[in-house]
C-alpha cells in the first residue's frame, strides 16, 4: 500500500514518539491512575500503526516484522505466567500472591508485583495488536495480488 | 493437594505459548509437547479420582481467603462433577492430539494447529474448575474462540462459511449470557456461584430472577447445541478436520454447554418445577428432531453431528427427569438413577463420538469424500477401522454388551419408575431409529462392492491413527464396567452426589 | 430507568443490523453495537448517587465510591470482544477472496 503525503510523512515523525511515550505512561502508572496494561498498550500499537500507516508498506520488511511481533506476544505471556507461578514458590504457595514488598499508597514504587505485570501486559497487547494489523497488510499485499 | 488444581490450567495455558517460541527452531516440538501436556494431566486426573478422597478441594487464587464468611476472590473448586469432566476432556484430548499426529500432514501451518487445541483445552479445563461466574464467562470465550479458528483450519469455502455462522451464533450466545451473569450480580452484588446460591435461597419465584434464567439457558443451550438453537452445529462439526470434529462433538458441548447448565440450575439456583419441564422438554426435543433431522443424510460427518444433537437429548432427558422427581419431592434414589444415567450417557458418548468422527477423518484420508454414496467395500482394506466403527455404530445404538446400552438402560428404567411412559416410549423409539441409520452407514461404507472410482490418496492409515482408534474402541467395551459397584464409586456416584443434594457445594465452600 | 430502556434500545440496533443486512461487514459491525450495549448495561448496574470515581487520590475525605467491579469486568469483555472482531473480520476477508462477493445471499455452499 502507498504511503502518504509528505506532510503526514512529516508529522508522523514528530508526533508518534509523543504517543509511544504516552502509551508508556499510561502502562506504568496502571496503579495509580485509570489505564494500565490493556489501554496503554492499545496506545503504543497505535503508535507504530501510525507510522505502517504514514510510511506505506513497502518500507518494511513486512514478514520479518510478523515474525517478531508474533515472538514477542507469545513470550510476554510467558513471562506473565512465570512471574504468577513464582507466587506459588516464593511465600504462600498461591498463584498470583503478591510477593513483592508493598509500598506506601500513592507511590511510583508501590503495590508490590502489580506494575510489572502491567508492564507485560502492555507488550503482549500492543505486540497482539500489531500482529493483527500485519496479518492484515500481508494479506492485502501478497494474497490478494 | 489443593495446588495441582491449577495446573490443570497453567499447564495448557503455557505450553500453547510455548509452542510458538521454541516450534520454530526445534522440529516436532510441538507435537511432543502437546502429548507429554496432555498424558501428564491425565494421570493427574486418574490419581485423585483413584486417591479416594471425598472432600471437595477449593483453591482460592491469589490468597484471598473469605472476609466474614463472604468470598471475596476468584475460587477454583474440584468435586465429584468437576472431577469426571475434567477425565474426559483430558483423556479425549491426549486421543484426538495423537491422531492428530497423523491426520494433519494434509494441511499447512500445523504449528499453529496444536497451539489451538492446548488453548481450547486449557479454556475447557478452566470453566469446568471455576467457581466464579464471570471467570467461567472468560474461560468459556477462550475455549470458544479457539474453536472458531480450529473450524476454519483448512482454509476451503465451506469450512469458512461455517465457521462464520458459528461464529455470528456463538456471539450473540455469549452476549446472552454475559447479561445474565448482569443479571445476576445487580440481583445479589456479587459473584461467587456459592455466595449467590445463599442468597438467592428460597427467591426463586420473582420474575427478575426467573427471566435471568431463560437468558442463560437460552445463552447456554446454544453452546451445548440443544433445539431450538442448533443450526450451527451440522455445518460447524461437518467442516471442521477430524480430531477436531472429535473434540467439538465429543467435548465441547458438554464441557460448556451440559455442563455449565448442572452447576448453575441445580447448585446456584434453586430447582423448581417450571424449569425441569422447560429443561426436559428441550431435551426431548433435541432427541427427537435430531435422529429425524439425521435420516436422510447422505453426507458422512453431517450424519454424525445430527446424532449428537439427539444423543445430547438423551443427556438432558436424564438429568431433567431427575430434576423433576426431585422438585415434586419423589423418591431420592429415582432421581439418583435418573442423574446416573445422563451422566453416564455424557461420558460413553464422548468416547462413541468421538471414535465416530476418528473413522470418519480415516476413511477420509483414505478416499477423499464423505459421500456415502460413492463409498463402498472399504472392509477388506482398512481393519482396524472397519472393527472400530463397527463397535462404535454398536455402541451408540444400544446393543448390549458395549457401554450404550447400559446408559441407555438407565435413563430407561428411571423414566418408567418415574412414571414418565412417553419419554421413555420416545427414548427407546429414538433408540431403534439411531440403529437404522447407523447400519446404513456400516452397509454403505464398509460392507458394499466399492462404488468408489478415483485413485486412493494413502496406501495404508498411519499408526497413531490407528492406535487412537483401537484405545476408544477398547474403551467402548471397558466403559460397561462401570455399572458394576466397584467402579461406579469411584467415578460416578460424587458427580451424582453433586446433583443430588444440590445445597452441600454452597455449604461446604461458605462453612455454614 | 430511563437508561435501561436506552440500552435494550441500543441491543434492538444492533439486532436489526445482524438479521437484516446482507453486506458480511455490515453483519460484523451489528455484532459489535450489541456487544457495547451489554457493556453499558453492565457499568450502569455499578452506578451509586452522588458516587466519585473509584480513585484513590492522596489528602482526600472519604467519598462515596462507585462500584468498581462492574468496570473491571466491562474492561475484559472489551478485551474479549476484540479477539472475536478480529476473528470475525478475518473470515470475512477470506471468503470475499473465495466467494467473490459480500452479499450473503450467495454464500450458500452447505444446505441441508
Amino acid at each position: 500500500m502507498e504511503g502518504m503525503s509528505n506532510i503526514v510523512k512529516k508529522v508522523t515523525q514528530l508526533i508518534s514518539g509523543l504517543i509511544f511515550m504516552y502509551g508508556l505512561y499510561i502502562i506504568t502508572h496502571g496503579h495509580l491512575t485509570p489505564g494500565g496494561g490493556f489501554a496503554g498498550g492499545a496506545i503504543v500499537a497505535g503508535a507504530f500503526i501510525l507510522l505502517i500507516l504514514a510510511f506505506g508498506s513497502k518500507a518494511l520488511n513486512l514478514k520479518k516484522e510478523e515474525n517478531a511481533t508474533s515472538v514477542t506476544e507469545s513470550s510476554a505471556i510467558l513471562i506473565v505466567i512465570i512471574l504468577a507461578a513464582i507466587g506459588m514458590a516464593a511465600g504462600g504457595a498461591v498463584f498470583f500472591n503478591n510477593y513483592l514488598p508493598l509500598g506506601r499508597v500513592g507511590e511510583l514504587i508501590s503495590a508490590g508485583v502489580i506494575p510489572l505485570y502491567n508492564i507485560f501486559i502492555g507488550m503482549e497487547v500492543a505486540a497482539a495488536l500489531l500482529t493483527i494489523f500485519l496479518a492484515f497488510v500481508i494479506y492485502k499485499e501478497e494474497v490478494l495480488k | 493437594m489443593e495446588q495441582l488444581i491449577v495446573l490443570f490450567v497453567i499447564i495448557p495455558l503455557a505450553s500453547a505459548f510455548l509452542i510458538p517460541v521454541v516450534g520454530k527452531l526445534v522440529p516436532y516440538f510441538q507435537k511432543v509437547l502437546t502429548s507429554m501436556v496432555l498424558l501428564a494431566l491425565t494421570i493427574l486426573i486418574f490419581s485423585y479420582l483413584f486417591s479416594g478422597s471425598e472432600a471437595t478441594l477449593i483453591y482460592k487464587v491469589g490468597g484471598w481467603e473469605a472476609v466474614e464468611n463472604i468470598p471475596i476472590g476468584i475460587y477454583l473448586v474440584l468435586d465429584g462433577l468437576s472431577a469426571i469432566l475434567l477425565l474426559v476432556i483430558n483423556f479425549i484430548g491426549l486421543l484426538a492430539a495423537f491422531y492428530a499426529v497423523g491426520y494433519m500432514r494434509r494441511y499447512t501451518a500445523e504449528n499453529n494447529f496444536y497451539t489451538l487445541l492446548c488453548l481450547m483445552i486449557a479454556g475447557m479445563n478452566g470453566v469446568v474448575l471455576t467457581g466464579d461466574l464471570f471467570n467461567l464467562y472468560v474461560f468459556l470465550e477462550i475455549a470458544v474462540i479457539a474453536s472458531y479458528v480450529l473450524v476454519a483450519f483448512g482454509i476451503e469455502k465451506n469450512e469458512l462459511e461455517a465457521s462464520f455462522k458459528y461464529q455470528v451464533l456463538g456471539g450473540m450466545a455469549s452476549l446472552l449470557i454475559l447479561f445474565g451473569i448482569g443479571m445476576i450480580y445487580w440481583l445479589t452484588k456479587t459473584l461467587n456461584i456459592a455466595d449467590v446460591a445463599q442468597l438467592l435461597k428460597g427467591n426463586s419465584n420473582t420474575s427478575a430472577v426467573q427471566f435471568t434464567q431463560i437468558v442463560l439457558i437460552a445463552g447456554f443451550g446454544l453452546k451445548g447445541a440443544m433445539i431450538p438453537f442448533h443450526a450451527w452445529l451440522p455445518d460447524a462439526h461437518s467442516s471442521a478436520p477430524s480430531p477436531i470434529s472429535a473434540m467439538l462433538s465429543g467435548v465441547l458441548i458438554k464441557a460448556i454447554g451440559i455442563y455449565a447448565i448442572l452447576r448453575l440450575f441445580f447448585n446456584m439456583f434453586t430447582i423448581s418445577y417450571e424449569l425441569a419441564l422447560i429443561i426436559t422438554v428441550i431435551g426431548t426435543l433435541s432427541m427427537v428432531i435430531g435422529v429425524l433431522l439425521a435420516i436422510g443424510q447422505w453426507d458422512l460427518k453431517r450424519l454424525l453431528a445430527y446424532h449428537s444433537i439427539s444423543q445430547m437429548g438423551y443427556v438432558v432427558i436424564g438429568v431433567g427427569m431427575g430434576m423433576m422427581i426431585l422438585t415434586k419431592g419423589g423418591e431420592k434414589g429415582v432421581a439418583a438413577l435418573a442423574i446416573a444415567g445422563g451422566l453416564f450417557h455424557l461420558m460413553n458418548h464422548a468416547v462413541f463420538k468421538g471414535l465416530l468422527f476418528l473413522n470418519a477423518g480415516a476413511i477420509e484420508y483414505l478416499l477423499g469424500t464423505r459421500n456415502l454414496k460413492k463409498m463402498g467395500g472399504l472392509g477388506k482394506n482398512t481393519p482396524i477401522t472397519s472393527a472400530s466403527s463397527f463397535s462404535a455404530s454398536m455402541a451408540i445404538s444400544g446393543i448390549p454388551p458395549f457401554n450404550g446400552f447400559f446408559s441407555k438402560l438407565l435413563i430407561i428404567i428411571a423414566a418408567v419408575k418415574g412414571h414418565f411412559y412417553l419419554l421413555a416410549l420416545l427414548a427407546v423409539f429414538v433408540s431403534i431409529i439411531t440403529l437404522g441409520s447407523f447400519l446404513k452407514f456400516q452397509r454403505y461404507a464398509f460392507f458394499n462392492k466399492t462404488k468408489f472410482e478415483g485413485r486412493l490418496l494413502a496406501q495404508k492409515i498411519p499408526f497413531t491413527m490407528t492406535f487412537s482408534m483401537v484405545v476408544m474402541a477398547v474403551l467402548c467395551l471397558v466403559m460397561s464396567l462401570m455399572i458394576f459397584p466397584g467402579a461406579r464409586e469411584v467415578f460416578l456416584t460424587p458427580a451424582v452426589d453433586v446433583l443430588v443434594n444440590a445445597t452441600n457445594y454452597s455449604t461446604t465452600i461458605i462453612g455454614f | 430507568m430511563i437508561v435501561f430502556i436506552m440500552c435494550f434500545i441500543l441491543f434492538l440496533v444492533g439486532l436489526y443490523g445482524v438479521l437484516t443486512r446482507r453486506n458480511l461487514i455490515k453483519i460484523v459491525i451489528g455484532l459489535t453495537v450489541m456487544e457495547f450495549s451489554v457493556f453499558l448495561f453492565l457499568v450502569l448496574i455499578g452506578y451509586i448517587a452522588h458516587g466519585e470515581a473509584p480513585i484513590i487520590v492522596p489528602g482526600m475525605k472519604e467519598p462515596v465510591f462507585v462500584d468498581p467491579l462492574p468496570q473491571a469486568m466491562v474492561l475484559t469483555a472489551i478485551v474479549i470482544g476484540l479477539a472475536t472482531t478480529a476473528m470475525l473480520l478475518s473470515i470475512a476477508i477470506r471468503i470475499y477472496k473465495k466467494y467473490g462477493t459480500w452479499d450473503i445471499r450467495e454464500i450458500k455452499n452447505l444446505r441441508g
